[in-house]
């Protein structure tokens, strides 16, 4: 479990301290998969890199498992590190190295795994990865899906219980993402490590996070499970980043609105409610007819959800609101 | 052919090659020593690198670009007391080497800085997250990925030294600098001077050529 206790960053810049990070609580469950939401500059790599303490809060505690890690000395503090993965958005490996070596490297630096021990875990990783043919490659020999691979194993290799993951799909093109955050999930549920995961793109939250932190301007503006802050997001950055990672305009949808008749419904269903005959149903027994403006039928890690946009004229709407609420679909209404 | 090369003893050649090899050799090998730790002090001691110490990378500064900055021929007449002191004459093969060092080790200190600067930062971080002390991070991976343009450096160093060896011939250096400017200029014997000049130039090459090899070799990128 981690949690920051008022934590905060800023940087002294001519005399005058520029706030980075203002003082943030919040706890991250173990076993979870955390997302860090925001645009560049608001502060989600500074978070992520006060964990493993690659920057130090100039306030307040972060508590890992309950022990407080800004207080550990630099022998505790490198072992500490070495419990805490971490991947990044340009891979970092050691161009002078083989991808094996790349992997067997945080073993050698802890000291206390034998010859064979760091042979076998590499030979394990590689194979868990799918790299086993490329182990005596050097990292300009492969693609970058196969280096944020090799980043991937070598974050695990001390068997950390921590993954913190620095944007790292944003170098990647959209089928490697995907493979990539697979893998991560994988992972996640196949060694319950809790994953801090800092991105740009709500899709790559959308895909993989059990919770979901937004931030903007060096804070956290909203924060909750994925589904919630993804289907009902209540902070204009939210929004922003959920209509951009669905690709809707804000103004067409606007425009496309004020040609429809009658009143406007927005419903979201969530897991088993997705799949109903529902629209249907409720047209008949309320005797409203409907056309449908905009929709969407996806999945937020395992749980499919829809989104529909309606315009509903005529019939007893009364009835139609209640049925709909009744089926457990989320209504609101636009106008 | 016979009228030509009249006043050139090969014999006289061939010691004195053998000395510049020497001289060059001995003195890339103490320049390399002294400068690798040197530059990696410097750039440890840089801004916003690992061991920040503004006084300190001050003062090595300092101390680097003054050696650079003097011409080396002058550099070769100021360190005539030292050398003294250190090996007991100034002159020969033995006495020019402590100037050629004084000469090499900061020049080549900063190449060993500039190449540690090239290392992506993200590398160091990475290394830092997997908790490592600063000394796994230097031999660990700060080393090993500067190698390619450490030993570029070392390929410069050691053609500037190739360099410097000939000019010690004029405070009595030995080698093929000193044969150049005893015979071939002194007795204006240009055959000679031309010889001397000609295994300078081949050996600079053979010196490139072999720097450029090992270069590739351990490039990995």
């Amino acid at each position: 479990m981690i949690e920051f206790d008022q934590v905060q960053k800023s940087y002294e810049v001519g005399g005058r301290a520029i706030p980075a990070l203002k003082a943030t609580s919040m706890t991250v469950a173990a076993g979870e998969v955390f997302g860090i939401v925001g645009h560049s500059g608001a502060g989600k790599s500074t978070l992520v890199r006060l964990i493993n303490l690659l920057e130090r809060p100039t306030g307040g505690r972060i508590l890992i498992d309950g022990e407080n890690v800004t207080d550990y000395n630099a022998e505790q503090l490198r072992g500490f590190r070495r419990k805490v993965g971490m991947i990044f958005q340009h891979f970092n490996l050691l161009s002078s190295k083989t991808v094996a070596d790349n992997i067997a490297f945080p073993m050698k630096l802890a000291g206390i795994y034998s010859r064979q021990q760091i042979r076998d875990r590499v030979d394990e990783l590689l194979a868990r990865v799918g790299l086993s043919d490329h182990a005596s490659k050097y990292p300009s020999q492969l693609s970058g899906g196969q280096k944020q691979r090799v980043g991937i194993a070598r974050a695990l290799a001390c068997r950390p219980s921590i993954l913190l993951c620095d944007e790292a799909t944003s170098a990647l093109d959209p089928q490697t993402t995907q493979s990539v955050l697979r893998l991560l999930a994988d992972i996640n549920r196949e060694l319950g490590l809790t994953i801090v995961l800092i991105t740009h793109e709500m899709d790559v939250v959308r895909r993989v996070c059990d919770r979901v932190a937004v931030m903007d301007a060096g804070e956290v503006v909203e924060l909750g499970a994925v589904s919630d802050v993804f289907l009902h997001p209540e902070h204009p950055t939210t929004r922003d980043f959920v209509f951009e990672s669905e690709n809707i305009d804000r103004d067409e949808l606007q425009e496309d609105l004020s040609h429809a008749e009658g009143r406007i419904l927005r419903l979201t269903f969530r897991g088993e409610s997705t799949y109903k005959p529902l629209l249907g149903k409720v047209a008949r027994e309320s005797g409203v007819d409907f056309s449908i403006l905009s929709g969407r039928i996806d999945h937020i890690k395992d749980t499919p959800y829809g989104q529909l946009t309606l315009s509903l004229v005529g019939g007893d709407l009364d009835i139609a609101m209640a049925a709909l609420k009744a089926a457990d679909v989320h209504v609101e209404v636009l106008r | 052919m016979e009228n030509l090369l009249s006043n050139v003893d090969w014999l006289e050649i061939g010691w004195a090659s053998w000395d510049t090899l020497v001289m060059v050799g001995l003195s890339l090998l103490f320049s390399v020593l002294i400068g690798l730790p040197l530059g990696v002090l410097l750039f440890l001691t840089g801004k916003r690198q690992l061991l920040e110490q503004p006084m300190a990378y001050a003062v090595l500064s300092f101390v680097v670009n003054v050696l650079r900055s003097v011409p080396f021929i002058i550099l070769l007449i100021v360190m005539i007391p030292v050398t003294v002191m250190i090996i007991g004459t100034s002159l020969g093969v033995a006495g020019a080497i402590p100037p050629l060092v004084a000469g090499g080790a900061p020049f080549f200190a900063r190449l060993v800085e500039t190449s540690l600067r090239e290392v992506d930062r993200g590398i160091i971080e990475a290394t830092q997250a997997m908790g490592a002390t600063v000394r796994q991070i230097i031999f660990g991976a700060l080393l090993p990925e500067a190698l390619p343009g450490i030993i570029a450096g070392i390929t410069v160093t050691a053609i500037t030294l190739v360099s410097y060896a000939a000019m010690s011939g004029v405070v009595g250096g030995g080698g093929l600098g000193d044969l150049a400017i005893r015979f071939g200029y002194q007795r204006f014997q240009t055959d000679v001077m031309v010889i001397t000049v000609a295994l300078l130039v081949v050996f600079v090459q053979l010196l490139q050529m072999a720097g450029d090899r090992l270069v590739t070799y351990f490039s990995r990128r």
